[in-house]
């Protein structure tokens, strides 16, 4: 299956070899990676701190916080961003939905949204705020489009959330990722296979080992923020 | 033989392992930055195996514990899987290649346990004989595909669900977190993919990826359900989901674990006596 307007969000994939491949426009993959510049300096300077030092919030950005309650609102603001995205494909579906992939994408948005509510109510009065998202870079009215940006969502929450149980204090709290990151997983199989059928854990994917990936913070928040209005900073979270 | 009895024939721990653990510390942590794509042989042998302590008839309280528990499911699923694809009554074309993709994957995850296990200083417990049909409640599981299929989804779902019930334990060993999170979703997807194989077959719309309340999803069986039950909740950490979405879609969107417990009794039918 062709997918014109396919995104892949991978930054460790080198320019030219995204600009060759035939399902990315160089000037879309660009546009997916078009970080706001403080927000990119300011991600990509942060990892080289040492444990323990607070960094100082650039002006403008959110800063997610530290601790448990940094991974909280890490995973929070990614809960904020697949549900805006699901909500909005469930408002104006792409043309030529079939009642299966209404069925799914009706239920991945509650699911997403469930997500989104229970870490808002688990916050309190820790949450950061509702972010503002940046979709012009996604195309609602075409299958491909919708579908590329939920395959590149999900396999991102997989590996945000993988990532982030390692730097987890709280025992409760990890179960939690837990109970979340299958349920992620499953989405990105189902994603995957509307795509594809039968690509839900292929070698793009799954290594050699049989095993999914992991993605620090602020590897995932590099790709996340190029769909965010709102600047986040991960600056204080946790390192190991 | 009882899995438990497979479970005690780990051998003692290093007794330099403490000493060489931490003169490794710092080694060791860089280390869980790279997940998933480690490469085994570059582990260091002190890994983090702070714990290889013998252990009895309990669930596992240890690093090491975790890891052969897991390796018990692994093979039983690689097991299963590798009879599956020879049963001749998988269609081929998608249904071939995707059980053919997760018997590999299974596979692989009995040789990377097995691997961790050794790099931490103890001896993998051996693989059992199984019996796939259960003492026969399952006779033709590799003769009517359906009951293949049924069989494979409980695995998977059984899978994901054990794994999570000791993430905890590895709260330990970073490494070894990451790593089994990283097989964790793996089931994860195998799980959802196999629930679309059957949807697909039966056109049952009420089989979805996602596990709903604690329904099996048309498989009528009381050793069945029992990988179910306890789906069904819809309050996470005292917060009410049914305020913000459908009592389905708050069961939906958490999975959740199985104590040792209630996987052994699950898994216990498949074991040879």
């Amino acid at each position: 299956m062709k997918n014109d307007n396919s995104i892949r969000l991978q930054p460790e994939l080198p320019f030219e070899e995204a600009a060759h491949k035939k399902t990315v426009s160089r000037k879309k993959f660009l546009s997916v990676l078009g970080i706001g510049g403080l927000g990119l300096t300011a991600i990509a300077s942060c990892n080289r701190d040492d444990d323990g030092m607070t960094g100082t919030v650039p002006p403008g950005a959110i800063d997610l916080g530290k601790g448990d309650t940094g991974i909280l609102n890490y995973a929070y603001a990614l809960e904020q961003l697949e549900a805006a995205f699901y909500t909005r494909v469930a408002q104006s579906p792409f043309s030529g939905i079939t009642a299966t992939e209404t069925a799914f994408l009706t239920d991945i948005r509650d699911h997403e949204v469930a997500h989104r509510e229970f870490f808002k109510k688990a916050l309190g009065a820790a949450a950061i705020p509702a972010l503002n998202v940046n979709f012009s870079a996604i195309d609602f009215g075409k299958r491909d489009s919708v579908l590329a940006t939920a395959k590149a969502f999900e396999d991102l929450g997989v590996a945000a959330y993988n990532g982030a149980g390692a730097l987890i204090d709280d025992k409760n709290y990890l179960l939690l990722a837990g109970k979340i990151v299958s349920v992620e997983a499953r989405h990105a199989a189902c994603i995957r296979d509307l795509i594809s059928n039968g690509s839900f854990a292929d070698n793009t994917i799954i290594d050699a080992n049989g095993m999914d990936q992991a993605k620090a913070p602020a590897d995932v928040l590099m790709i996340a923020q190029s769909f965010l209005a709102s600047k986040l900073w991960g600056g204080n979270l946790p390192k190991s | 033989m009882n899995l438990h009895q497979l479970f005690s024939s780990i051998e003692k721990a290093d007794p330099d392992i403490y000493d060489r653990l931490s003169s490794r510390r710092k080694a060791i942590r860089s280390f869980s930055g790279i997940g998933g794509k480690l490469a085994l042989a570059a582990v260091p042998l002190a890994l983090g195996g702070l714990l290889n302590k013998a252990y009895g008839q309990s669930a596992p309280s240890d690093v090491t514990g975790v890891l052969q528990y897991a390796l018990t499911l692994e093979y039983l699923e690689a097991a299963f899987y590798t009879k599956a694809v020879a049963s001749g009554i998988i269609p081929a074309g998608a249904p071939a290649g995707a059980l053919t993709t997760i018997r590999d994957h299974e596979n692989q995850h009995v040789a990377f346990l097995t691997a961790v296990i050794k790099q931490l200083g103890a001896t993998p417990v051996s693989k059992p004989a199984f019996d796939f049909t259960a003492g026969g409640h399952f006779a033709n599981v590799f003769t009517n595909y359906d009951v293949l299929l049924a069989v494979a989804q409980t695995f998977e779902d059984t899978g994901v669900r054990a794994y999570k019930g000791q993430a905890g334990v590895l709260m330990t060993n970073n490494t070894v977190l990451t790593a089994a999170l990283n097989i964790h979703s793996v089931e994860a997807r195998h799980a959802s993919h196999i629930r679309q194989m059957r949807r697909a077959r039966t056109n049952d719309a009420a089989i979805k990826p996602w596990i709903t309340g604690k329904n099996p999803g048309g498989i009528n069986d009381d050793a069945v359900q029992k990988s179910y039950n306890g789906e069904e909740v819809t309050t996470q950490a005292g917060i009410d989901l049914t305020a913000f979405v459908s009592s389905n879609a708050a069961s939906e969107s958490f999975d959740e674990p199985l104590t040792y417990n209630d996987v052994i009794a699950i898994v216990q039918p498949f074991i040879k006596q």
